[in-house]
């Protein structure tokens, strides 16, 4: 017998400085997917966001809570994380 | 069986800036290079261009070079990542600031410019080092590049001024004027220049000890670290003849990566990863940069530098058929690569050259008949 | 901290869950790790609270055994590094710990990614990997009204097409680079394999109205800052479809890194196992796609048998050895079906990038005589990714095959290269050298 899943949550994230609401749980590159900014700007000055959307490509990329080169396909969201676009 | 005025036996950076200087001068020339053209002791190393002032020889050779590095620097492609960052030579204590005010006076009578920074300069300069250290030496000039393509710039100078690189097997055996290659190829040469780096199984007569190193390369930390950073008692640790030492050494790449190291170990051949001393070489850097710590790292690697008794490299002839060496540079290959190759084709061509060749002659050391093919 | 497992396991997929399911019933002491945030792998990801998944018979029943056996899981587990034979140390993402873990037998579960092959527009946000979306959409991402472009080549962008339908996606077409001819013998195989039948034909039926276009490939995708459109051929003409995403990928290659660096034979670029699924070293199993891209059917039983082997119950695992073959032999069936045609190699042009960490474009590329001259001169390969990416696709359009694995297989801090030292072993902080 399946319980009945808790009620899903919106928390809030910060986008490059911007509030937005999240689903909690959700990973950190559907932020940036979402609101259609890059997680990266690569070596010549692309925009670059996810691809492999399994942890091994790196080009998801971006600094969270501080910390630059986070896999953001593999960090789920928590309330107030500072997410933003890193080179 | 094919001819050559010289045959220059190595294709890393000592042996490609020979090739060009040799090329310029209007001699054919021969490269044998058996693998991955600068894919050994050249793509192993950390691309530091420094003055070494641990001996007078020393400082004249690394500053020579130094100035044709920046002679070349603007004729250098991007690849080569050619940076004027700076070293800075940091005192950990008293002592070791009274290092740094003799290591000034001794460059400034050499002509190299450098100043005295106080604790205070140092981490403005600096912020990412623990507090608390004395100060430092910041020598201005020195730079960083990227070894492997400055190899391969130079090699690429010297195929366009007529060099053929001969690719894919190695020479086995020198004689008076021929080299033989392992599939057996004889090729002759009226001069021949050894510079197989970290491969020394040509020249066993010499006194050369591979040192094995480790390099870890970080991600991109843009402005974490401004200019190549050694601690002074790099100098110890390169001095020791017989026990293994790691000191602290860390170089900002212009991609922003972080080149750390540094180790050496004598009488090992293995190329595999040796943790122990990774750690020690590690916990040395986080010592002086904690904030390492939290830098992800990319790749960890090792490489063997070639070692003499006297530190200084042996350049010119080993023999009197026409025979030369340009080897044993220690940690300062990828510095004294230009030097060297000036002072190899002026060996060859019977030119004065621009410092006094004979403190890097290989008959100041003892040696035995070379052997014959 | 170092942890012991009699069985330890590496990947929470298919295999590496009936692995894990088979030893702990058999009685081991059985650890299984894993790099994501929960178990599944890829093909059975799960999906986020608020993207989760439609239901799966196959992966239920999976997760209820493994869950009803002793099994311990730990997931965000990387491993980095074998720093001596029969341990492996693993990088904590959440934490920053570096675990150590001893075993007696390992077993390799590592999966597969998606081959990438360049083409112009590909670094283009909007554009993703087939699986690489439907990952992306497991993990929250929205894509409610976006009209998409599946292409490339495998099974694996039906799955995909139909589970972004379900997302409300409007999947515009399907491009299968495979022609026709290649896959009718595939096709008609499926009739010795029932199940896989009924699947396609459940997948056909949800696509109804979506074309499936075989013989067609991406030759460039468009826009400037993002994806407007994918530019499509078949060799003989070429359109463009107006689309917001577009995912591409060209079939799997095989995790193999964690069986290299343990010095495992690899045959032909997998990892070779014998009949109970033993590496070329007697301790260690490996079991799923890296043995050969053969699907999830024949993960879960390669799983079992491993993990029946492993706690030497060798003769339960002989029963099993036929069905595996037949499952097996489906997946030289994919290989060849699914076979790379020639255009895709001559799809990128001279600035097209290859490699993405590094920017590394083709002409860059194409005139290096080996991966080990390219590495030097272009630094391709020598990112993050570390040649995942790129390694595949050079392969595909050079030939050249990436021969050396080293530690750490995955980027992690700095003080995670090496084994932590605590206050005890002080010899390091005494370190002042002394002439």
């Amino acid at each position: 017998m399946r319980k009945a899943p808790a009620p899903l949550r919106q928390i809030t994230v910060w986008l490059n400085g911007n509030s937005i609401a999240v689903m909690e749980g959700a990973m950190a590159s559907s932020a940036f997917l979402a609101a259609g900014i890059p997680c990266r700007i690569s070596v010549d000055g692309e925009p670059r966001t996810a691809l492999c959307g399994m942890g091994i490509c790196f080009d998801c990329r971006a600094t969270v809570d501080g910390v630059a080169h986070r896999r953001t396909c593999q960090t789920p969201c928590r309330e107030g994380m500072r997410i933003e676009t890193q080179r | 069986m094919t001819s050559f005025d010289v045959l220059i036996l190595g294709a890393g950076i000592v042996g490609s800036a020979c090739a060009m200087e040799c090329a310029r001068a209007g001699l054919r020339v021969g490269i044998v290079e058996p693998s991955v053209p600068g894919g050994a002791a050249t793509a192993a190393g950390m691309g530091h261009l420094v003055v070494m002032d641990d001996s007078p020889a020393q400082m004249a050779l690394s500053s020579y070079s130094r100035s044709v590095w920046q002679d070349l620097s603007s004729s250098l492609p991007d690849t080569v990542e050619y940076e004027q960052c700076g070293t800075i030579w940091v005192a950990a204590d008293e002592d070791e600031m009274d290092e740094v005010h003799a290591k000034s006076s001794t460059y400034a009578q050499a002509g190299i410019a450098s100043e005295v920074l106080s604790s205070s300069q140092l981490a403005k300069e600096e912020p990412n080092l623990r507090s608390g250290l004395a100060g430092g030496l910041l020598v201005h000039d020195d730079g960083v590049i990227y070894p492997p393509a400055a190899a391969g710039f130079f090699l690429g100078t010297a195929l366009s001024q007529g060099a053929q690189l001969l690719r894919g097997r190695a020479a086995v055996a020198l004689g008076q004027g021929s080299v033989t290659l392992e599939d057996g190829t004889q090729l002759s040469a009226n001069q021949i220049v050894v510079a197989t780096g970290s491969d020394l199984r040509l020249v066993p007569s010499l006194p050369l000890q591979k040192r094995k190193g480790h390099l870890v390369i970080t991600d991109r930390y843009p402005g974490f670290v401004r200019h190549q950073l050694v601690e002074l008692g790099y100098l110890k640790s390169a001095h020791k003849l017989t026990a293994d030492s790691v000191a602290f050494n860390v170089q900002p790449r212009r991609t922003g990566q972080l080149l750390i190291g540094s180790s050496r170990q004598y009488g090992s051949d293995d190329p595999a990863v040796d943790a122990s001393i990774l750690s020690r070489m590690l916990e040395r850097a986080q010592s002086y940069m904690p904030r390492l710590a939290d830098l992800s790292s990319i790749r960890v690697w090792t490489g063997f530098r070639a070692a003499t008794p006297d530190k200084l490299p042996l350049i010119g002839p080993i023999s009197e058929d026409g025979v030369f060496v340009a080897v044993g540079f220690e940690g300062l290959g990828i510095t004294n690569a230009p030097g060297a190759g000036h002072l190899v084709a002026d060996h060859l061509l019977g030119r004065r050259s621009a410092i006094d060749p004979t403190p890097y002659l290989p008959s100041r050391v003892p040696i035995l008949e070379p052997s014959h093919a | 901290m170092t942890r012991h497992a009699e069985v330890l396991i590496i990947g929470a997929g298919p295999a590496g869950l009936a692995a894990a399911t088979a030893a702990a019933n058999a009685g081991a002491r059985v650890t299984l790790l894993d790099d994501n945030v929960g178990p599944g792998g890829q093909i059975w990801r799960g999906g986020t609270p608020c993207a989760a998944s439609p239901q799966n018979s196959a992966r239920e029943t999976a997760l209820r055994e493994f869950r009803g056996s002793k099994a311990s899981l730990l997931t965000g587990r990387r491993v980095a590094d074998a720093p001596e034979p029969h341990v492996l140390r693993a990088f904590v993402e959440e934490t920053g710990i570096v675990e150590s873990f001893t075993w007696d037998r390992l077993i390799l579960a590592t999966g597969a990614r998606e081959r990438f092959l360049p083409f112009p527009g590909w670094t283009l946000p909007g554009v993703f990997g087939a699986g690489g979306l439907q990952a992306l959409v497991k993990g929250g991402y929205s894509v409610e009204g976006k009209r998409v472009v599946v292409a490339g080549t495998g099974p694996l962008l039906l799955a995909v097409a139909v589970h972004l339908q379900q997302y409300g996606a409007k999947v515009i077409t399907v491009a299968e680079q495979a022609s026709l001819r290649a896959l009718l013998p595939f096709a008609v195989k499926l009739s010795s394999h029932p199940g896989k039948l009924v699947q396609g034909a459940r997948y056909r039926a949800a696509l109804r109205g979506v074309p499936y276009r075989t013989g067609c490939w991406p030759v460039s995708a468009e826009g400037i800052d993002r994806l407007t459109a994918v530019r499509l051929s078949d060799g003989k003409k070429s359109w463009t479809e107006a689309c917001d995403l577009l995912a591409c990928g060209f079939h799997l290659v095989p995790n193999t890194e964690l069986a290299s660096l343990l010095g495992c034979k690899l045959v032909d670029d997998f990892v070779a196992v014998g009949p109970t699924q033993q590496t070329s070293i007697e301790s260690i199993y490996c079991v799923g796609e890296p043995t050969g891209i053969a699907g999830v059917d024949a993960a879960l039983i390669q799983g079992r048998i491993a993990g029946l082997a492993a706690t030497n119950k060798t003769e339960e695992a002989k029963t099993l050895f036929k069905k595996r073959d037949r499952e097996q032999a489906f997946g030289k069936r994919l290989d060849r079906a699914f076979a790379l045609r020639a255009e895709l190699r001559s799809l990128a042009q001279p600035d097209t990038i290859v490699c993405r960490c590094e920017d590394v474009r083709y002409s860059q590329l194409h005139s290096q005589q080996s991966w080990t001259d390219a590495k030097l001169q272009t630094r391709c390969g020598m990112g993050p990714c570390q040649g995942r990416v790129c390694g595949p696709a050079v392969q595909t359009l050079f030939g050249w095959r990436n021969s050396s694995i080293r530690p750490p297989l995955f980027p992690i801090p700095l003080s995670a290269l090496v084994p932590a030292t605590t206050p005890a072993s002080n010899e390091i902080t005494q370190l002042q050298e002394t002439v």
